[in-house]
């Protein structure tokens, strides 16, 4: 039997809505923006993204915020398409912190 | 991580951010303008798109035939573009209530209603409003009696729904900005119905 994956949750017990929300940050939004220029201009497809997402372990998907999942799944997704490289990224990560202090 | 109504300063996934922009910029596959016109893009994507499509369909009977056969062209009509997205409208009546929910992640129509709240993609919605509707639209404040039917929709990455509610009693003789004026977020995914005063 195929089991469920652990993004796939409809009908499991679970705990009481809590009808939260925040207003979403810049940064989130420019995470989103990103998703939707490249998806728009053919370079990813929403199915990639997603595939990402669910591929993520069961405790990074319960604990990150859903642009903390999208920012990772978008990265990864790059990184598999050739369209940026884990090195590249690596050097601009420690650039921008540095740049930061 | 513990705290994620708080938003530091510049956490490890702002970091990832501002580090893949930069770097998509230097290669070419975006520009910062193109960034910055997309998020002013998604500001300007409110519910208030959504109750426009719901007031015209309470006013307009043709266009309401028109939204529930073929909804992402019935959007077009009021210029509302819909990208790539099958739109399916599901109408509220005195025997049926729509809800919606993703349960795989956050499928939602935002062009219509812009971003969707935190809760919609919790885990505790989506496990629980496809089994126990009733007692999660009860939470809500929402009580549905018990003569009435319950449908549940499950969207997907393709297509989304959009709940048609019902046009509540003692606003005849409204016009289309007031009667928009009263479809909250909420009615049109079928966790909150209009009300008026």
């Amino acid at each position: 039997m195929i089991q469920r994956g652990h993004h796939d949750m409809g009908g499991q017990p679970a705990g009481k809505v809590e009808p939260t929300e925040h207003d979403y940050p810049e940064w989130e939004r420019r995470v989103d923006a990103m998703v939707q220029l490249l998806r728009g201009g053919g370079r990813i497809t929403v199915d990639e993204l997603r595939k990402n997402i669910e591929a993520l372990p069961p405790d990074a998907y319960d604990k990150l915020s859903y642009y903390e999942k999208w920012i990772s799944s978008l990265t990864q997704t790059l990184i598999q398409r050739g369209l940026i490289t884990t090195e590249e990224l690596g050097r601009k990560m420690q650039e921008v912190e540095q740049r930061k202090r | 991580m513990s705290d994620r109504g708080t938003y530091q300063p510049f956490t490890y996934y702002q970091l990832m951010e501002t580090s893949l922009r930069e770097l998509l910029v230097e290669k070419g596959l975006v520009t910062d303008e193109q960034v910055n016109a997309e998020v002013a893009a998604m500001r300007a994507r409110q519910p208030e798109r959504g109750a426009r499509v719901v007031a015209k369909a309470w006013i307009d009977d043709a266009f309401r035939q028109r939204l529930l056969k073929n909804g992402t062209a019935a959007c077009e009509e009021l210029g509302l573009e819909i990208p790539a997205l099958r739109l399916v409208v599901v109408e509220n009546t005195p025997q049926v209530h729509n809800a919606i929910v993703c349960t795989l992640c956050s499928c939602y129509p935002r062009v219509l209603l812009g971003i969707p709240p935190d809760w919609y993609k919790s885990r505790n919605y989506r496990s629980r409003m496809v089994r126990e509707p009733r007692a999660v639209l009860a939470e809500f404040g929402l009580r549905i009696p018990e003569a009435v039917q319950i449908r549940v929709h499950d969207s997907t990455a393709d297509m989304r729904y959009l709940v048609l509610p019902m046009r509540p009693q003692g606003t005849e003789g409204w016009d289309e900005a007031r009667l928009a004026g009263i479809v909250t977020r909420d009615s049109m995914i079928g966790v909150a119905v209009p009300t008026i005063g």
